[in-house]
């Protein structure tokens, strides 16, 4: 392991990276076929036509995981954890929204 | 090290059934899931409650635990007594987590089986970096401490602290990730490090609220600058800037000084919510005064109330 003295390559993930599909189970630790599950049900979006040539935006990483964890951790299957992210997205956006105004 | 009573933690009777303890789980696990909840301490309860469930829904386990419960209390003093058998097996799970407790009773031989490729990139790793929202808007640098998993000499478990500094990306927003690449695990045989991801929290700062790029500020003024109109000075991320304020009513009203939020592209906005202050009437000549303008003014805020 480093230490803060070495020069450490830093990007935001969110906007300066782009993930192909084995990048995506690699961060994951999962298999293709679990990426392609999350693609079925709407919680990813990756352009491209073939799995091969997916490219996923890399805010799809911490979404991919935060999806598997709640499918692991509540007994949900996929559908019912896109479904939790949604309404934890629109959440999280009320609530800015709400803090922003002063409330 | 301290006896853990399973069954308190989960709030369930020690002869509940074992669908109860999985109802019972699943409750909780809902309400303390840190992706979901908002409770303070949900991380902790929730690795509290992920522990105590794996030992309580496995009728072996549970069978072990419950004879040693029968001498011990929660939070006594704990040694596994001599005899005890360490042997079990089990993967899966974030079991690294663990108190120490459940290592000394089921061991810590619970890693999933990694495969035997060699050159495999190390595993990545997750934390969070809590910021200042000058951070963003300057770009900065931050010391953080990690607390990473590690082996002593041993062969045991230990916390290591890891010292990083952090170059806070300009322009970076709350819920975004640093990936500073190769700052994870060390990768098997030549395999490469793996990375290292933050999460970015912005600390709650004194003057601005935030949403995604934009800021909002409160910004009193007083009742003759409403009145008459005025050119105030408006504290930003930049520095001071000066705004224009029409006359006419402004209470809640909103102004926007464009591109002053969060840099990017394009920059956020911050928005400048105008509130009347209105001078204290401490001493007996703001008082007078008070008294002149309910004189002089004939003003009746309840107007259009009708009464």
């Amino acid at each position: 392991m480093g230490n803060g003295n070495q020069q450490i390559s830093i990007c935001i993930l969110e906007e300066q990276t782009q993930l192909t599909l084995s990048d995506l189970c690699r961060a994951c630790a999962i298999d293709a076929e679990r990426i392609i599950e999350l693609v079925d049900v709407g919680v990813l979006e990756p352009q491209g036509r073939e799995p091969a040539s997916w490219i996923f935006v890399g805010a799809s990483l911490h979404r991919a995981r935060k999806a598997l964890r709640l499918q692991r951790d509540l007994g949900i299957d996929l559908a019912g954890a896109a479904l939790a992210l949604e309404l934890l997205d629109e959440i999280a956006s009320l609530r800015a929204r709400l803090r922003a105004m002063g409330g | 090290m301290e006896f853990k009573d399973y069954y308190k933690i989960m709030g369930v009777a020690r002869d509940a059934t074992q669908d109860e303890i999985k109802r019972t789980y699943r409750k909780l696990a809902r309400k303390y899931h840190p992706d979901v909840s908002k409770e303070a301490d949900a991380e902790a309860r929730f690795k509290e409650l992920g522990e105590a469930y794996e030992v309580l829904k496995d009728a072996e386990k549970r069978a072990a635990y419950d004879q040693l419960g029968a001498s011990f209390k929660g939070g006594q003093e704990f040694r596994p007594p001599p005899d005890w058998n360490t042997g079990f097996e089990f993967s899966g799970g974030d079991a690294a987590d663990y108190s120490d407790f459940f290592a000394s009773l089921f061991g810590r031989n619970f890693r999933a089986g990694g495969g035997a490729t060699f050159h495999e990139k190390g595993e990545d790793h997750h934390a969070k970096v809590l910021i200042d929202l000058e951070d963003t808007y300057q770009g900065g640098t931050r010391t953080i401490t990690l607390r990473v998993p590690g082996m002593d000499a041993q062969g045991h478990v230990i916390t290591k602290d890891r010292v990083l500094n952090v170059t806070i990306p300009k322009g970076i927003r709350e819920g975004q990730h640093i990936r500073l690449s190769g700052q994870g695990s060390a990768g098997d045989g030549e395999g490469k490090a793996g990375d290292l991801y933050l999460e970015v929290e912005f600390r709650a700062h004194p003057l601005y609220r935030v949403d995604g790029r934009d800021l909002y500020l409160d910004l009193p003024v007083a009742p003759w600058e409403a009145a008459l109109g005025a050119t105030v000075k408006v504290p930003t991320l930049g520095g001071i800037v000066e705004l224009k304020i029409p006359e006419g009513p402004v209470s809640g009203r909103k102004m926007r000084l464009k591109g002053r939020g969060i840099p990017g592209d394009p920059p956020g906005d911050c928005y400048v919510i105008l509130s009347i202050a209105l001078p204290p009437a401490d001493n007996e000549a703001a008082r007078d005064f008070y008294r002149k303008m309910s004189q002089e003014l004939k003003f009746n805020p309840r107007a259009r109330m009708g009464v």
